[in-house]
């Protein structure tokens, strides 16, 4: 019976794709400073962020491709189109959003999710926000929740400007040079001192178009003592050319102000996935990451966390899941700068049919972070012996007052647990779903419902070796 | 055709050798059937035989259950059909909750949704039976569990997913004497009332105290060296294991 419920759902839910050649264009592929130019134009970029592209740009072609973890050799960026969109111009009104593009949307559950009143729906599709909608509720607490361009170009142009790439320099590493020459997309939200945002802001995007980038920025500032939860969640559908992302996300955490960023990304299993997470912590702020991991060729993703102010707090939870064909390195990073600061990360990863799961993390107590805690709890289950699954934890540690705890499970799935679970009538699929799926169960909790079920049928899908 | 059970001339081997020697044995629907032996004798390793533990390699011969050959089923199969086993050691599996896995489990063996309401109504009557804390439904499978709490909790799975044939492993070693009763008042429950039938596989008498057994049956060193009536267990009881391994070896 379980097992019908598991063919129920099926994996060309996020393989399909809408005809691209209908209402899309592409530009030439190869990145130029004539490519990065005409997109600056598309965007009607202010000078400064103009400028600040084709300075990406000559640092993009200076810089290095990175050395020290999976191979990426499989990438052309000759070959990648970095920039497809949609005609369509943003929606706030669901109404008036083309049906192919509804479509798609209606596959991935987004309207769903606005019937059960989360807060502000952006969606990106391929470059280009189409649907934008932020309840009233959440507007009339006078919180910003708006595409990146209309940030960028509007009446916040000067608060994007102190923050955009501070926290992420496109000195960091060569995608994010690159993300910050050809960016396109993504959210800018404002949260005003002592907001509490009851419902979580959401933006589901996904990438449709073969060969296509996908470099969404998401900026986010909460403010003195004020709450929120945003939800990032993306799927994307399958093709056999090369596939990148390197998006960019920058989380500004104000005194006593809490986030909680969570993330779904399911990409298709021929993405390149660099994405970079940052965010900074002031004095008594929290910042709590949940992130799950699915999909993609490749994946670099250490979301960091910068624990400025004293007494800030920081909790990462994150699963990964890497399957046939599959290097998933992925991890967080801590950086303690203040007084009596912690740090908890929890991960879970899981290996299957020869994928490779690595676990890097970094936790870094600098000399003024006096009685800073960290604690790091990493967990791996093997599903066969084909599979592959590596831990590399990094301390530095330069205080003599640091309470500093790790602990590492490697493990295999049981054979003896599949049989007691078969023993009860569950058949060996179902048992060994049930085993996994209770092992990511620490992070399904920290997700919301509706989030948990699609993580968990992800997790289905996944068992199945599709 | 009313045996439940035959075991016929079954042979079983791991990598290292042969464990199981040419057994056979009948069980009937209701029967209580006891197999004793010191230990290595191969009690447990025929009691996951029977549920078909892909450990144990079937070398010869035949189990049917209700006259169907189920020599060769994967052990859900085995399940569905009405085949129970109570582990000695059961698996802690984070992540699931008690009620989580029974509920698939019954939803898998029924191939039918669950009546909710009933499915809690059962579950709450059959903790309160076993003295369990409601509590412990929501906790994860066996994790944490105390050796008593997780005895009991197969006693549950067995009062719920209300098999035709219920083989228990050893469940009352390690127990106190005020467990060993709970549990033996759930398996007799599970006897009367349903009129399931028992293969108790113990090297104490413990648990059979409540119980009317029928067959006793002696296994020594993999094979099946005797089969009485409940006679056999107060001689275990007084003398010992000591004359049947001497008659193993000859």
């Amino acid at each position: 019976m379980a097992k019908q419920k598991i063919q129920d759902v099926d994996r060309s839910l996020y393989d399909f794709r809408d005809d691209e050649s209908r209402g899309f264009y592409r530009m030439e592929e190869g990145l130029t400073e004539e490519i990065v130019l005409q997109i600056s134009r598309e965007k009607k970029d202010p000078d400064w962020m103009r400028d600040f592209r084709l300075k990406c740009l000559d640092l993009y072609n200076r810089m290095e491709v990175p050395d020290w973890g999976p191979s990426i050799d499989g990438l052309d960026m000759d070959r990648i189109t970095n920039y497809v969109r949609s005609r369509s111009e943003m929606k706030g009104d669901w109404n008036e959003v083309p049906d192919e593009i509804k479509n798609t949307f209606e596959k991935l559950g987004i309207p769903q999710a606005e019937r059960e009143s989360l807060a502000g729906v952006g969606a990106q599709y391929d470059s280009e926000l189409v649907y934008h909608n932020l309840q009233k509720e959440v507007a009339d607490q006078g919180v910003i929740y708006i595409g990146f361009e209309e940030a960028v170009t509007g009446r916040y142009s000067d608060m994007v400007k102190e923050y955009f790439m501070k926290l992420v320099p496109p000195t960091d590493h060569k995608f994010a040079a690159l993300h910050g020459a050809v960016w396109s997309g993504g959210s800018f939200v404002y949260v005003p001192k002592g907001v509490h945002v009851a419902i979580p802001l959401q933006s589901y995007f996904r990438l449709n178009a073969r060969g296509a980038g996908q470099f969404e920025h998401t900026l986010i500032i909460v403010d003195e003592g004020a709450d929120v939860h945003f939800i990032e969640g993306c799927s994307a559908p399958k093709y056999n050319v090369a596939n990148l992302h390197a998006g960019c996300v920058e989380l500004y955490v104000k005194r006593n102000a809490r986030l909680r960023y969570s993330t779904i990304e399911n990409w298709s299993k021929n993405m390149y996935n660099l994405n970079t997470k940052r965010a900074l912590v002031e004095e008594g702020g929290t910042m709590e990451w949940v992130s799950g991991s699915f999909g993609s060729h490749v994946s670099y993703l250490y979301p960091t966390t910068i624990l400025k102010g004293d007494h800030s707090h920081c909790e990462f939870t994150g699963i990964t899941f890497a399957g046939k064909g599959q290097n998933l390195d992925t991890g967080a990073k801590m950086i303690h700068i203040g007084r009596d600061t912690s740090s908890y990360i929890n991960t879970k990863s899981i290996s299957k049919d020869g994928g490779i799961s690595t676990y890097r993390s970094s936790v870094e107590i600098r000399s003024t972070a006096r009685r800073a805690k960290a604690s790091v709890d990493c967990a791996s289950l093997m599903l066969d012996d084909i599979s592959r699954s590596d831990t590399i934890p990094a301390m530095d540690v330069r205080t003599p007052d640091a309470d500093v705890g790790h602990e590492a499970k490697i493990g295999r799935i049981s054979d003896e647990a599949v049989f007691y679970l078969m023993s009860r009538g569950i058949t060996e699929a179902d048992a060994r779903a049930m085993i996994v799926s209770g092992f990511a169960d620490p992070v399904s909790k920290e997700l919301p419902l509706e989030y948990a079920a699609e993580m968990n049928n992800l997790i289905k899908l996944e068992m199945e070796g599709m | 055709m009313s045996t439940l059970l035959e075991v016929q001339n079954l042979s079983a081997a791991i990598e290292e050798g042969e464990l199981l020697h040419h057994i056979s044995l009948k069980i009937n629907p209701g029967e209580t059937h006891v197999l004793m032996g010191p230990n290595g004798a191969g009690k447990s390793t025929f009691g996951y035989t029977l549920m078909g533990s892909p450990n144990y390699k079937v070398t010869g011969g035949r189990i049917l259950f209700e006259g169907e050959d189920i020599t060769h089923l994967p052990a859900d199969r085995r399940a569905s059909r009405g085949m129970f086993l109570s582990f000695q050691n059961p698996l802690e599996v984070p992540g699931l909750s008690l009620e989580e896995f029974l509920r698939n489990a019954i939803r898998q063996q029924t191939g039918k949704p669950l009546k909710i309401f009933q499915f809690k109504k059962q579950l709450e009557s059959t903790m309160q039976l076993l003295q369990m804390d409601e509590s412990y439904a929501d906790r994860d499978l066996n994790v944490g569990f105390s050796g008593g709490e997780k005895k009991k909790a197969e006693i549950l799975q067995l009062l719920m997913l209300n098999p035709k044939l219920a083989i228990l492993d050893e469940t009352d070693s390690g127990l106190d004497v005020d467990a060993v009763r709970t549990v033996s008042r759930g398996v007799e429950e599970y006897q009367k009332q349903r009129n399931g039938a028992l293969l108790v596989i113990t090297h104490s008498t413990r648990i059979l105290e409540s119980l009317k057994v029928d067959y006793t049956h002696i296994l020594v060193k993999g094979r099946l060296i005797v089969t009485g009536g409940p006679e056999l267990v107060e001689e275990i009881n007084e003398h010992g294991f000591e004359k049947y391994i001497e008659a193993g070896q000859q």
